[in-house]
Order: structure tokens, then sequence, then C-alpha cells
């Protein structure tokens, strides 16, 4: 697939947006400067970001707990992800709703989301509006390995087939469920075998190559805008931290963890960009510095943010 | 008898009906070696092995219907839920199939199944992670509900919910995990449904649950500055209600405040109030006041989640606007 210079560097500062973010956000966590729970998307930055790219501002995305690569693959802003991720009233939900909840429906986020298993059914609905508006947009479930043995994972892509709704279904294969492995929690090797008991074609990608995801999910996109239904892609990829910040992560060995570690996507899909002439390792450098900053300034911007005040307690419980 | 946290004392019950009794056996997510999200079931896999400490998949429906339906079969289930706000999405197992089975099947089986879940606020998990659910389970013909707050008490319950042959909805408050108190080592039990008095008194009757309890202790040490004597009734269940307890109570203390962290509107306190108000009304000088959180989902902010949890001060309020 030939893509243009301007998608390709897109591409790749998101995903260097997405790995500066999650650092630092493993730093603020460590300095007890964040509360609640934290779940980084270190190392499975390609997916959100080729699978992204593949959407238009007006698709819609339903997320998941692990929802910070998602979002910023979205267009999520920074200083307002990081404002609610302290808790701030100029946050994206003003405080309300914290890392798992984050949303932006201009930007088609239809919200993070703490309930395992809980998207699909949203996303079926996304894609439902969209059929019935006829506008031609495509809706795009994210969900985690362990996220398809939910029987409302497995209830939307019977829905959404059914119905031939335009919906992309991407799994997040990183091979665990918190600790658990996912060959304790199902028999099947590969989650998109599963494609074939709702008739819809199902693929497997390498999840830390961002073009490969790109290229899988541009033909699922297609294939939605068609009218032609429904599709799952799986993205074979791994989380580099525990479950959540904090967690000792006693359940898997270092050496998986090196193993995955040396198939990184950034420097992988950075050097495939030099090698092609895209840029330079300097522009490269560039764009990460230029990245640093914002999240530098993210971070200013959410620490000097005010608290939410105790009156907005009761404000938006209806509309 | 040792000192104990709560946590400690629930590991102890479960470790003590497993070694006790074979049909006793363990399932939910990450309860194996992983030790549970909150650490209750810490061990527990090293000592009775993955035939008896069961890592499910992410399949709450499941969790909770395989339990039932192991129950109906003779065993011993104690299911664990990471967070009771994914009972939503195994509701239907829990109140269609498990609460009505034994009514409905003219009561050819029993089903003898415990779910545990940690439930409440305070640790900045926001709003799909940090809700008191215990009205909902109250509203459910079939099911017991137990809430304990000490140690002592978590123990106890836990041992009885094991050996009920009812579903049993054990809810544990994570803020209470931490918190110390004597247990004995042995075994024991504490009848499901019956109340304790937390403190003596005779100038309000507080009922308070859960967390709430110790919010409700505290508050009656700073009313004593007021020359207000309270008395807090820890129902400890909430189905069955111990009304006995609390009726006789409120006859001597003539007043009563309902605490607890779900939900004030249509929470358990109405339940509470309303039995009052049918049988002991003549006994009270005061109106019944209830002291809940307000009705909104939780936020997350610190700030906020702070402000929505009743506290000490709530409490205060409420008894001084009555005496
Ligand atoms: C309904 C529900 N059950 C359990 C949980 C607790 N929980 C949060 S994340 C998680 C693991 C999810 O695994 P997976 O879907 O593979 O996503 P990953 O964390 O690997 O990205 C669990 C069990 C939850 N949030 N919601």
């Amino acid at each position: 697939m030939a893509l243009s210079k301007k998608t390709l560097i897109n591409m790749y500062e998101t995903m260097n947006k997405i790995r500066l973010f999650e650092l630092r956000l493993q730093e603020l966590f460590a300095a007890s400067e964040i509360p609640g729970f934290v779940h980084l998307y270190l190392g499975e930055e390609a997916v959100a970001t080729g699978a992204c790219a593949a959407l238009t501002d007006n698709d819609m995305i339903t997320s998941t707990h692990r929802g910070h690569g998602h979002l910023l693959a979205k267009g999520g802003d920074l200083k307002l992800m990081m404002a609610e991720i302290f808790g701030k009233k100029t946050g994206y939900c003003k405080g309300k709703g914290g890392s798992m909840h984050i949303a932006d429906l201009d930007l088609g986020i239809l919200g993070a989301n703490g309930i395992v298993g809980g998207g699909g059914p949203l996303a079926a609905g996304a894609a439902l509006a969209a059929k019935y508006r006829k506008n031609n947009d495509v809706a795009m479930c994210f969900f985690g390995d362990g996220a398809s043995n939910q029987g409302t994972t497995q209830e939307s892509l019977n829905l959404a087939s059914a119905w031939k709704l335009p919906l992309v279904f991407v799994n997040e294969n990183n091979g665990y469920g918190i600790s658990c492995p996912q060959c304790k929690s199902m028999a099947v090797v590969d989650i998109a075998d599963r494609a074939a008991a709702y008739d819809m074609p199902g693929v497997v990608v390498d999840g830390n190559d961002v073009l490969a995801v790109y290229e899988a999910i541009s033909e699922a996109v297609k294939r939605a805008r068609k009218g032609e239904g429904p599709s799952l892609v799986e993205c074979k990829t791994y989380r580099w931290r525990g479950h959540f910040e904090g967690d000792a992560c006693t359940y898997r060995c270092v050496e998986e963890l090196e193993e995955w570690k040396a198939k990184d996507p950034i420097p992988r899909f950075e050097s495939k960009l030099i090698e092609n002439k895209t840029f330079t390792k300097d522009e490269a450098e560039k764009i990460k510095a230029q990245i640093e900053k914002a999240v530098d300034e993210a971070v200013v911007y959410a620490k000097e943010s005010p608290m939410p005040s105790a009156s907005a307690l009761m404000d938006d419980v209806y509309a | 008898m040792s000192e104990k946290t709560y946590l400690q004392a629930l590991n102890e019950a479960l470790r003590q009906e497993m070694e006790r009794d074979e049909n006793v056996f363990i399932l939910g997510e990450d309860v194996g070696q992983f030790g549970g999200c909150f650490g209750v079931t810490q061990g527990l896999f090293d000592q009775f092995g993955c035939d008896r400490v069961m890592d499910t998949p992410i399949t709450e429906s499941v969790i909770v219907g395989a339990a039932t339906g192991a129950a109906a079969c003779g065993l011993r289930p104690v299911a664990e839920l990471m967070f009771v706000d994914f009972i939503g999405v195994s509701m239907d197992q829990l109140f269609n199939q498990a609460a009505k089975m034994r009514y409905m099947f003219g009561g050819k089986t029993t089903v003898p199944m415990t779910l545990r879940a940690p439930q409440g606020a305070g640790i900045g998990a926001a709003a799909q992670h940090s809700q008191c659910l215990e009205s909902w389970f109250m509203n459910i013909p079939g099911l017991k509900v137990a809430i304990p707050s000490t140690p002592y008490d978590a123990k106890g319950l836990l041992i009885s919910a094991i050996r009920d042959d009812n579903p049993v909805v054990f809810l544990e408050h994570k803020m209470l995990y931490g918190v110390t108190g004597e247990v004995p080592d042995e075994s024991y039990t504490i009848e499901i449904g019956k109340a304790d008095i937390k403190r003596e008194g005779s100038d309000v009757t507080i009922v308070a649950t859960s967390q709430m309890v110790y919010a409700a202790l505290e508050a009656a040490e700073k009313l004593k500055a007021d020359g207000i004597n309270a008395e807090v009734v820890d129902p400890r269940c909430v189905l069955p209600l111990d009304k006995e307890t609390i009726l006789e109570s409120v006859k001597k203390t003539h007043a009563l405040v309902v605490v607890h962290e779900a939900v004030q509107f249509s929470g358990p306190g109405a339940e509470i109030a309303a039995i009052v108000a049918e049988e002991a009304i003549d006994y009270l000088d005061a109106p019944i006041k209830r002291v809940g959180a307000p009705f909104c989902p939780v936020p997350f902010s610190p700030p906020l989640e702070q402000h929505y949890i009743p506290g000490v001060k709530n409490i205060i309020e409420a008894v001084k606007s009555i005496r």
C-alpha cells in the first residue's frame, strides 16, 4: 500500500505520543501524583495507531480500561487527557471519569470503559446508528483477549454479522487477562478463528507492525463501508507493564517480556521510515522532542488546573 | 485469639472451610496464583491446587451461573467477583437462576453458593468500580446478603455463608480489607441475619452497615461531648434483616438514624425506616433520619469522591437534627 509521507509521519508521531504519554504516567504514578488505577498501553502502540489511521473523525470507536492509546490515536488531546487522569476540573470529563472513562464524542470516542466486554454492544449501537443514517461511517470496537470471552463480545459479533453492521472488531491480543494467560482461558490459539462462527472474515496480524495493522484494518473498514458487514482483526501484541501500575507481574517470565521488547514497534517503524527516506534520524529525533515538550506542557496544565468543586457533584446526572 | 486484618479473616475462613469440606471450592478471575485482585485468596492455590482454586476466563455470567449449577448439584462453590459492579454482567444468573431455583423447582434442590464481592468507594476507582449495591440484592427473594464490618464478623459470617444452603451474596468493603481486630484462630460461625450492637447507648439508635459502622462509632464518641449517648447497631446482614434488634434498640432510645454508603434514595435505609415506622412509630419521639450517598454515580476526582461518601459529619448533623 502506497502511503503518503504525511500519513507515515502522522503514524510515527501518534506512536510516540502514546509512548511518551504512558512513560510519563508511569513516572507520575510511581511518584503518587495521580489517583486511582492506571492501565498502561506501553508496547501496544502499533495497534491503536494502525487501526485509527484507517478511520475518519466521524467514525466511532469504543475503547477499554487500557484506553489511553486508542484515545490518543483517535486524536485525543494530551492536556485534556492528562487533566482528567489527575482528576481535574479541566479534564475531558470534568474530573468525574478518570483514566477509565475518558470520552470525546466529537472525535468519535465513545469512551474508555471500566467494564471488560462493555464496548462491543456499544460499538454495535454506533454501527447501527451509522447504518440507520446511511452516512457511510463505521464503528470500531477495541477489545482484549480476555474480553473476547465475555458473552457481550460474542453477542456483538453475532448481531453485527446478522445485521451486516459497519463494524470492525479489533482484538488486541496481548496474551493475558490480568494474570490469566490466553491458553488457560480459551482453547483456540487464534481469536480470529471465532469469526468463522459468525460468518465474517477473521484475520491475524502482527500487532507490533503498524503498517500490517493498518493494511488489515483498512481492508475491514473498506468492507464495512461498502455495506458488506463486520470483520474481526486480531493483532498479536504484548503489554510491557503489569496489568495496572503497581502489579508485581509475577505471573509471566522476564524472558518473555524481553523477547517482546526486542519487537518494539516504534524503532521497527522508525528504521523502516529512515530506510525508505521518509525522514532522517535527526528528523525523527526532532519529532520525539516536540512530543516530549507537549507532554511536559500537558503535565503542567494538569497540575496547575483546579480540582472540581464540591458543588459539581450532582451536575450531569440527568440531561 | 489474635489481631488480624479483615482480609486475613476472610482468607482464614476460606482456608478452614476448604480444609473441613472438600465440596468447597473457589472460582473467579485471578483468584489462583495471583491471589485475587485484593489478595483475599492469597496462598489458597498453593495449598489446594488448581482443582479447588479455579481461575476462570473473564465471564461473570458463567462464574455466577456455573457456581449456581454446581451448587444445585451438591457442591459448595465460593465465587468471587473482582468488583461488585461486575454483577450487572451476570445478574440474570443471580436473580433469575440462583435466587429462584429452589422455589421454582418446588423445593427439589438447594443452592449452597456464596458470591463474594468487594464494593464501595474510596480508592479513586471511579463510577464503574465503586458502587455499593446491597439494595439491589435486598430486593431479590431467595438470596441472603451479608455485609460485615469487622474482621471478627467477616470470618464468622463467611463460614456461615459457605455452610448455608442458600445463595449468599457476601459484600466486602474495599476500604475495610486493612482494618484489624481480634479474630479467633479456630473456626466459628455467626448466625446469618443476626445484628450486633457495636456500641450501647440510650439516646439515639444509629443503624450503620459496613464501612459506615466506623463512621457511626466515631460520631457516637464525638456526640458524647454534647451529652448524647448513641447506640450503634450493625445489622451485619441486610437480608434477612434482624428487625427485632433494631426495633428493640429504637424502643429503648426513641430515635433512629440509618447510615449506609449505598445511594440514600431507595437504599437499605428506606426499608429499615419503613419497618420502624410501621412497627414502632409510637416509640419514636423524633422523625427518622437517613444518611446515605447522594443520588449520583461515584465521581473519580478524589475531593469529589470524598464529598460523595457519607461521613462522621453527616451522621452528627443527622443526630443533632433530632436530638
Ligand atoms: C466485567 C468485568 N470483569 C472483570 C473486570 C476486571 N478486569 C479489568 S481488566 C481485566 C483483564 C482484561 O483483559 P483483556 O481483555 O485481555 O485486556 P488487557 O488488560 O489485556 O488489555 C479484568 C479481568 C472488569 N473491569 N470488568
